[in-house]
């Protein structure tokens, strides 16, 4: 399978204690790798790095085969689609109008979005659902709704590897489940590479091809997520422990109420 | 959200043409409004003949004292609003205006250090009041920026910072004036157009349509740019280029129109606001053209009471105050603290 994007030996600091060291990641077009580990293991550092926000000490990070890092923004913005954490922002936008942003990359500097951008960001939105809501205000959506415009706007940016932050944060039970479906199946049908971070290891094991155990800014085991998320391995990264429930799906995590007590 | 229909884009576009006929007719000077047709349109349309004994007088007040006149508050509304429009997307907050940068300082301090040192030469009072105008905003620039980035929140702390400085200048300057040239500073100050012949237009409206156009050609970044600066780069854009070109782009129009019609305030604030509320959308591709449209109205009726109202000159700055800043207070009661909202 082809390979959208590898990371390489890849360390970075903010200057301070923090950093991330020697990480190494490979994502095959189509899949989706899920990056799990506590509240500060470099998640989304991780994530920047790969879109180049922040530039690494060491390392180098190739998406299809180029040095991100070397790469005009426009040129990243082709390949990288990045879905933030829903949010709202300063000016209502309408949600088709947000989507269309999605297709800046492809403007020339004084270019404003043609007929043909336009329909592109419609069915970006199609595909995820919301065409009935493209003259909405994206402000007065729901949280899942957010979500899923931010993903159609990276769809809209025609990419070959989407980065998600925590796409289930601040979401709904069914919410979160809607929208990595969304993921997953976005990741297949268009041969998209997926990386995105998560905090329930269960979400992991059941929408991603692979895992990447992170703690304290080094990957402590990637692979397939029955291999990864282990009692084991979840036990030393999250320092708790979990008991593994077997259903008919799957196994499953679930805390063990006495290291509560 | 109904898109805006086209036809009221159009009209709302297409209003500054009759605000300016009938600017035209305004005046202590009276001339019948056949007669303004006549000397307008004699050219192409010679039945209008007009050969009352009146036709050179109304001829020279037209176009030597009112044409120039309205031209330069008709640009000067675009340079406030559009630029008003522009600084809100780059600094994502509606509240903000191109004075934020300290460019009102900058031009008041280097206006008043012209009027109350220099020799009175033509155009010097301009020329001191442009650059330094754009020297506050570059002081301001590079004050904000720390590694090779300028962040909104440093850009308008630094902003604060160089106006209180200019403005203590200026205080200083107004102290050991004489009196007689104090009154040309305080005056200079409170904006007005009341001299603005062909001379200040030529100054000044040339760069403001140069920086119009630049800004209306890139009014789709400007929606990209109003999402922060890690989303936009995200998307694709160099956003620290961008910003800067926006930055200088309305730093000059802005410059060129305060250097030669003093502190005129509130136009950026309200028209942009008025602007989003009326079409009902933050879309920039429809709220550039309209502000511009609309801020060179309001300023041009501003100035048409400023002239009109009382027998000698008010100061325009202080009647876009008086309306803007009651009209500003009414639109956050109205609408909560989200007035841009719907």
């Amino acid at each position: 399978m082809e390979t959208i994007v590898s990371v390489k030996d890849l360390s970075f600091s903010y200057g301070g204690s923090f950093k991330l060291s020697s990480i190494t990641l490979n994502v095959e077009a189509g899949t989706v790798l899920a990056l799990l580990g506590p509240n500060g293991c470099g998640k989304t550092t991780l994530l920047k790095c790969i879109n180049a926000l922040l530039k690494p000490e060491k390392g180098k990070v190739l998406i299809d085969g180029k040095n991100a890092h070397e790469l005009k923004r426009w040129e990243i913005a082709r390949l990288v689609g990045y879905v933030p954490q829903a949010h709202v922002p300063p000016f209502p936008y309408s949600t088709l109008d947000l989507v269309l942003m999605g297709r800046t990359a492809h403007l020339e500097f004084f270019q404003q979005p043609s007929n043909l951008d336009q329909q592109i960001a419609e069915q970006a939105l199609r595909m995820v659902g919301l065409s009935h809501l493209g003259h909405r205000p994206y402000d007065q959506l729901s949280g899942g709704e957010r979500q899923l415009a931010l993903i159609a706007r990276a769809i809209a940016q025609e990419p070959k590897l989407l980065l998600l932050d925590e796409p289930t944060a601040h979401l709904d039970f069914k919410n979160q489940f809607l929208v990595l479906d969304m993921v997953r199946r976005i990741s297949r049908e268009n041969g998209i590479g997926v990386i995105m971070s998560l905090h329930d290891p269960n979400q992991a094991i059941m929408f991603s091809d692979a895992v990447a155990l992170m703690k304290n800014g080094s990957i402590f085991a990637v692979g397939p997520p029955h291999s990864v998320v282990t009692r084991e391995k979840i036990e030393t990264i999250y320092e708790i422990s979990v008991r593994i429930v077997k259903h008919t799906d799957g196994s499953f995590i679930i805390p063990s109420m006495e290291s509560f007590s | 959200m109904p898109r805006l229909r086209k036809s009221v884009f159009l009209l709302l576009l297409l209003l500054p043409l009759p605000v300016f006929f009938l600017s035209l007719t305004i005046g202590s000077y009276q001339i019948p409004f056949d007669e303004l047709l006549a000397i307008l349109f004699q050219g192409i349309a010679p039945f209008l003949n007009s050969d009352s004994s009146q036709t050179q007088i109304y001829r020279d007040v037209i176009f030597m004292i009112r044409l120039p006149r309205i031209l330069l508050a008709l640009f000067g509304g675009i340079a406030l609003s559009v630029s008003g429009a522009s600084l809100q997307s780059v600094f994502k907050n509606p509240l903000v205006d191109s004075y934020i940068l300290g460019l009102s300082a900058g031009a008041g301090l280097g206006a008043a250090l012209a009027i109350a040192f220099l020799p009175n030469i033509i155009g010097l009072t301009q020329l001191f009041a442009f650059l330094f105008s754009f020297m506050a905003f570059m002081l301001t620039y590079f004050v904000a920026r720390d590694r090779g980035q300028a962040s909104t929140v440093s850009l308008v702390l630094a902003g604060v910072i160089v106006t209180a400085l200019f403005s203590a200048a200026l205080s200083m300057i107004k102290f050991f004036t004489v009196p007689e040239k104090l009154s040309s500073v305080v005056y200079w100050l409170m904006g007005s157009m009341a001299v603005s012949g062909w001379k200040e237009v030529l100054y000044s409206v040339p760069l403001i349509l140069l920086s119009f156009l630049i800004i209306t050609l890139m009014r789709w970044r400007l929606n990209v740019l109003s999402m922060g600066d890690e989303e936009a780069k995200s998307l694709g854009i160099n956003v620290e280029r961008d910003r800067l070109v926006v930055l200088l782009t309305t730093t000059l129009m802005v410059s060129s129109f305060v250097s030669v019609a003093g502190i005129i305030g509130w136009v950026g604030l309200v028209i942009p606001h008025l602007v989003r509320m009326l079409v009902r959308t933050p879309d920039n591709r429809i709220v550039i053209p309209i502000s511009a449209s609309l801020g060179g109205v309001f300023l041009l009726l501003a100035d048409d009471v400023a002239r009109s109202l009382t027998s000698y000159e008010l100061p325009v700055g202080v009647i876009t105050t008086i309306i803007g800043a009651p009209f500003f207070l009414y639109l956050l009661k109205k609408r909560g603290g989200g007035s841009w909202r719907q």
